[in-house]
């Protein structure tokens, strides 16, 4: 079928008889026809939600206290930069864990499950939320089965910093889970929410990306390729913004 | 009960680099095609806008934009007799889904392979010897040559506008290029990308050492451009946001920015979104695809009758949905017959990081682009004499930093805490003077025997079907040859004032968990030998003339460089026979 | 941006070469072998853009009517204008169809609103609307009742009408001015008449007659401002060329900026199809326009608004605008010499900025480039600050955009489906 080569073109919708022709939505979970030109909408996008500040959402009052408190000995505060807690990552996993990340949802949970060698990755049916009900469950256990009936939030600092390094080493061990995959797993979200955006809770007011030098949601640098070895001079932004967005003088 | 839809003249399964490739050169010919896509429509103002897409976390920690192991998944294990297990979620690589494929969200590394790598098995029993190379190996000749295919990584590279210094301009060599490259037939459409600062530190320090290193040929450009279709982009701004993210600002060569705009227009085309392709359709010979089945999101079956069908769904889906519909016999390792599924490969990658004095180096390493980088050809497939060493094959390396985004790049020494205050000092001071290369070794994958895709006998996707089997391990041949190019790494790493090394070998067993680019090609290989090949050499099926299966699965086995660029050309090039030779006689186009 | 129905009037031409050899004589003088007649008739109904408001976009119907038409004053809905002899004008004769074309006038008797620009028509003569009149019998009739008169009370008075007319009709062929050359008269007759650009570009009283003495200064209606399209330097198309403004019309696109919303369905359906020679006409008239600018208010650097709006440019606009605002020719817009970033009114500027535009597509510019939507990231103050930043940083000045202005806007946009 040749294509008309005149200024106008055959409306094809009318000769393309029977197929239908959907209006394109918004959803991107519908199915949809793509045809004659680009979809658009106004006021598209999927930004993501903030995590408001509050209480938890996913941590009971005590799992909520040890997880401040492991955030705490992962990145102790100090005179420059806030600590774990301060800057939020426990607000940062409580929310990931009371989420889609927390739930699993999109991986492959089918049975059967079976135990595989470690490089065939994670084949149990526990999600992270639930891993870490059992592990902050045996950690304070453990702790108050062999610390002096102190959970792990009450212990002094030190000693905190001891069971962290006897869950690495095999020293001190939890009833039941694994003490090494948790305390690694720990660190690593512990980290992730210190560096992530702001808007998920954690790296409040970018604390993090001003530690390391970090500039944030930035877009363009073009007038910076060339500059070598040279400090970036702009303070970080992130999805929300910064603080030099503010143009009200009054209120 | 399917429902059926009016035929078509064309039926292309999966609208990424391939299907839009493919769609756009088969409606040039006025033919009526549709696309079938299983993921979402995704389009930079409305699903990677510069106000959300720089987001570490969503994209890249928590794969947004990649295909949902729930959706569909396969299974692993290293060994034939061991029991495959689901991948339950995603590491070793990364399945792409969604309008686009993995052109939304590749880094936009453009290479071409080198002429030896598509006569491999012949090349190298010529020089070395057919004992040279191990017994299980199972490398092929691809059926085409370099020569053949240049014409078409040409219209490739113009089509995306590709930044680069050409190396080898028509039996020239070029200064500031690669050496090593296949002859071109004309410089790249734009120039190479401006390089940061520690990527320009590598080429002097790699210079200095006696090598020539030149800028990676990247697809993110290095300045506005016009492709041949009449669609604009414009130059990268070096966000340091690129694999994994799709782009902002037009900057990034993708079906998005050099194909779709243009074919959406055409009447004769139309696209469904959200629409899985389950099965090909046979007649009762067996020998003529009818059409294909598909499923959309209310979970009904509709039927799409065409003449011919392309299946243009990246590797693993390829091989997937060769399986399902009985086309083509599938690959037995223990009894060496069988094609579908034969010769799987993947990529061998590691790399050094680099830790400098912080008073001394400031690195920005959060400007940078997804294809930066300089880079050393000198250790790439044949280039060098392996006689001393033991292995055949061979990478680039190159200080190709991507990104500085923290949650990955904040590296610390070796030897310093993972955690506490003394990780967060080391943190802090060596953030802006780090050198964190990503796949800066990025070594060929040979084909092996025991080494092959098939259906699991447990496990099954949510229509019940088995899921597709991964057999893979890493062979000594790979390993020798990673080890080799990674100790070459390190000295010009080292060379460049680096204190301190991270040296990451890729060691085997082959580990599912940990990424190693998502290059996965074969098991629908394409050659000369019908034997050895699922695809003759203009990657039309042996079994079912009127169909052809596009993508890296019809790579023999996997070079030393990144894919896509020999993709796109592989796509034109079958295009270009389908509308030379197929559509004046359809039927097979090599004798069997 | 409405849903445009791209190429819909060649629809009619397969159509009519079927329909010739078996169809019985049609309502109506015209002869439908007239060829040269209905050719002319076509590229007429091009340049009157009749397809537009008669067609529902995305429908398979052109012509066919139901399209509903915000007016100041409520919407009105237009009707099918296909030959069906019972729901569209069929059964008309040409003196009934000229009439209401160029005098306003309907079928019986009533008056029209002026959303149908009889006022602007008027200046065709009777043989240009007979053309139309014959390319339109030759469109495959559709059967589809629409009711026209939706306006509320009390504007759904046809008779007071007649008391707009008396105001602002003037009827009356296009008198050519023998002072101008002969481009010059034809690119005054394709905007005044046919054209009609002025029933979008010229500001309206509150009884939605033109503001004479503001001609083309631009307007405001249905959620959007249209920029003054005179040859002001600071607020029209002073900086342009004549060949600027060709492209633009042809191809949705120019150096500094890209057709949206409203004016791309203008370029998709009317002026991509215009001749050269007619786009240069209209370049030549528009450019001959005096604008009168006026003086313009400027804010100071130091101003809160100017350092927050340059801090939001940097970090969110200048990845496609670029750091000196040039954009990207024919993909991004130059915001620094953009003459509606400086418009008096800054309605389609912050309309863009808060829901995104998509940018046309055409045969010569298919990029389509779009700009995401802004408004669940930046607040009132934000969109005013980096607005404000926008329109005096690169030479030239205007006036602050307000909160106020973005709140109002953001209000009025938010139900609105484009």
């Amino acid at each position: 079928m040749k294509r008309n080569n005149g200024p106008l073109h055959i409306c094809r919708r009318e000769l393309l008889a029977g197929a239908a022709y959907l209006a394109v939505s918004t959803s991107s979970s519908r199915a949809t026809v793509i045809f004659d030109h680009l979809p658009w909408t106004p006021n598209a996008g999927n930004p993501p939600s903030a995590a408001a500040p509050g209480p938890w959402l996913f941590f009971t009052g005590d799992e909520g206290r040890a997880v401040e408190a492991l955030a705490d000995r992962i990145i102790p505060p100090d005179r420059e930069t806030p600590g774990g807690k301060d800057s939020g990552c426990a607000v940062f996993l409580d929310r990931q864990l009371a989420g889609p990340y927390g739930r699993q949802d999109g991986l492959y949970v089918r049975p059967p499950f079976m135990k595989g060698a470690k490089n065939q990755g994670h084949q149990s049916e526990k999600g992270p939320a639930q891993q870490y009900r059992e592990w902050l469950a045996a950690l304070d256990k453990a702790c108050k089965a062999q610390l002096g009936g102190k959970a792990f939030h009450e212990l002094s600092d030190a000693d905190k910093d001891h069971v962290l390094e006897g869950l690495e080493g095999g020293a001190f061990k939890l009833d039941g889970v694994d003490g090494k995959t948790f305390v690694d797993q720990a660190i690593k979200d512990i980290q992730m929410g210190f560096f992530a955006d702001p808007i998920y809770g954690g790296n409040r007011d970018m604390v993090a990306w001003k530690m390391i030098g970090y500039p944030g949601t930035r877009y363009n640098y073009l007038d910076w390729v060339s500059r070598h070895n040279e400090k970036f001079p702009l303070p970080p932004v992130s999805m929300t913004g910064r603080a030099e967005w503010t143009s009200r003088t009054q209120r | 009960m399917a429902k059926r839809l009016p035929k078509k003249d064309v039926v292309i399964i999966g609208l990424g680099w391939t299907g839009s490739i493919m769609a756009n050169e088969l409606t040039d010919e006025g033919l009526e095609v549709i696309a079938l896509e299983r993921g979402p429509w995704r389009d930079a103002p409305t699903n990677f806008p510069p106000t959300y897409v720089q987001d570490e976390l969503r994209y890249r920690v928590r794969h947004e934009l990649f295909l949902r192991p729930d959706q569909l998944t396969f299974t692993f294990r290293n060994k034939m007799d061991q029991t495959a297990l689901p991948i339950r979620s995603w590491g070793a690589f990364m399945p792409p889904n969604g309008v686009g494929g993995g052109g939304v969200h590749w880094n936009a590394e453009t290479w071409r392979f080198l002429p030896s790598d598509f006569v491999l098995k012949t090349h190298l029993t010529q020089r070395y010897g057919a004992s040279f190379l191990p017994d299980d190996m199972t490398i092929q000749d691809w059926g085409i040559t370099y020569d053949e295919l240049e014409p078409y990584y040409d219209r490739f590279e113009y089509l995306c506008g590709t930044s680069g210094t050409a190396g080898n301009l028509r039996g020239q060599i070029m200064e500031g290029g690669n050496p090593f490259e296949g002859p071109r037939s004309r410089p790249y459409p734009t120039p190479a990308q401006a390089q940061p600062f520690s990527h320009t530190l590598f080429g002097k320090a790699a210079r200095e050492l006696g090598y020539k290193p030149f800028p990676q040929p990247s697809g993110n450009l290095s300045q506005a451009y016009t492709n041949p279709l009449g669609l604009k982009m414009g130059p990268c701004t070096y966000c340091g946001f690129c694999e994994w993210f799709g782009c902002a600002n037009y900057s990034k060569a993708s079906p998005q920015t050099t194909i779709l705009p243009y074919l959406v227009r055409k009447p004769n085309f139309s696209a469904r979104d959200n629409s899985e392709v389950i099965r090909i359709n046979l007649d009762k010979s067996g020998k003529r695809a009818t059409g294909v089945t598909f499923v959309d999101t209310d979970n009904q079956e509709w039927e799409q009758p065409a003449d011919l069908v392309i299946l243009s769904a990246y590797t693993m889906f390829n091989v997937h949905l060769l399986l399902h519909s009985k086309i083509g016999r599938p690959y037995d390792p223990v009894a060496n017959t069988g094609t579908v599924g034969r010769n799987y490969t993947h990529q061998t990658t590691s790399t050094v990081n680099g830790f400098f004095d912080p008073k001394e180096y400031n690195f920005n390493p959060f400007i940078a682009s997804g294809a930066i980088g300089m880079c050393i050809d000198e250790f790439n497939g044949d280039n060098f004499d392996h006689g001393p060493h033991g292995f055949v094959g061979g990478g680039y390396v190159g200080q190709v930093q991507t990104g500085g985004r923290p949650i990955e790049s904040t590296l610390v020494p070796p030897g310093t805490p993972k955690w506490g205050a003394a990780w967060k000092k080391a943190a802090k001071e060596n953030y802006l003077s780090t050198v964190k290369p990503g796949t800066g070794v990025h070594g060929s994958f040979y084909a092996y025997r025991d080494i092959y895709l098939d259906l699991d006998p447990t496990y099954k996707d949510r229509f019940g079907r088995p899921l597709m089997r991964i057999t893979m391990d890493l062979k000594e041949n790979e390993i020798k040859q990673n080890k080799f190019l990674t100790d070459k790494f390190a000295e010009i790493i080292k060379a460049m004032g680096a204190e301190k090394l991270a040296i990451q070998y890729r060691k085997g067993p082959y580990d599912i968990t940990t990424y190693q680019t998502t290059h996965l090609n074969g098991g629908a290989v394409m050659g000369s030998d019908r034997s050895t090949s699922v695809l003759n050499r203009y990657l039309q099926s042996w079994d079912v003339p009127n169909l052809f299966v596009l993508g890296a699965s019809a790579f023999p086995q996997n070079a030393g460089y990144n894919p896509t660029g020999t993709v796109g050309a592989l796509a034109f090039w079958a295009a270009d026979a389908i509308r030379s030779k197929y559509l004046k006689s359809p039927g097979r186009l090599v004798d069997a | 941006m409405r849903k445009r129905t791209r190429g819909s009037l060649a629809a009619a031409i397969l159509p009519v070469f079927l329909l010739l050899a078996t169809r019985p004589s049609v309502a109506g003088d015209t002869d439908p072998q007239a060829f040269a007649q209905i050719q002319r008739g076509r590229y007429l109904t091009v340049l009157s853009d009749c397809a537009s408001c008669h067609t529902v976009p995305g429908s398979n119907h052109p012509f066919a009517g139901g399209r509903s038409i915000e007016t100041p004053f409520g919407n009105i809905v237009a009707p099918n204008i296909t030959p069906d002899a019972e729901t569209g004008i069929g059964s008309w004769s040409d003196e009934q169809f000229d009439a209401a074309v160029r005098r306003g006038i309907a079928r019986n008797g009533s008056r029209l609103y002026p959303a149908m620009p009889y006022n602007a028509y008027t200046k065709m003569s009777r043989d240009d609307v007979l053309a139309i009149r014959a390319y339109l019998n030759t469109l495959a009739p559709v059967r589809n009742a629409v009711k026209a008169n939706t306006l509320p009370f009390p504007f759904n008075i046809r008779a007071a009408m007649r008391v707009w007319d008396a105001l602002y009709f003037k009827q009356g062929e296009y008198q050519s001015n023998p002072h101008q050359s002969a481009e010059w008269n034809r690119g005054a007759f394709l905007v005044e008449g046919p054209g009609h650009c002025g029933a979008c570009h010229t500001p309206k009283t509150f009884l939605g007659g033109d503001k004479t003495g503001q001609y083309l200064e631009g307007g405001h209606l249905q959620g959007w401002s249209s920029p003054d399209i005179t040859n002001d330097t600071r607020l029209g198309l002073g900086a342009w060329s004549k060949d600027d403004l060709v492209t633009y019309l042809k191809s949705g696109h120019n150096r500094i900026t890209a057709a949206t919303g409203p004016m791309g369905e203008v370029v998709t359906l009317s002026t991509a199809f215009m001749t050269d020679s007619d786009l240069n006409a209209i370049a030549t008239y528009l450019k001959s326009q005096p604008g009168k600018g006026g003086a313009s208010p400027a804010v100071s650097a130091n101003d809160p608004a100017m350092t927050a709006g340059s801090a939001i440019y940097r970090d969110q606009c200048s990845a496609c605008h670029g750091l000196d605002g040039k954009g990207i020719a024919e993909l991004f817009p130059s915001v620094a010499d953009s003459s509606m970033v400086k418009s008096n009114d800054p309605t389609t500027s912050i309309r863009i900025v808060l829901r995104g535009a998509r940018s046309v597509g055409t045969s010569t510019q298919p990029t389509a480039s779009g700009m995401p939507s802004y408004g669940h990231q930046l607040d009132d103050d934000q969109v005013a600050a980096v607005l404000t930043y926008l329109r005096n940083t690169w030479g030239d000045t205007a006036a602050a955009v307000t909160p106020e202005q973005v709140s109002h806007v953001r209000r009025d946009t938010a139900l609105r489906p484009d």
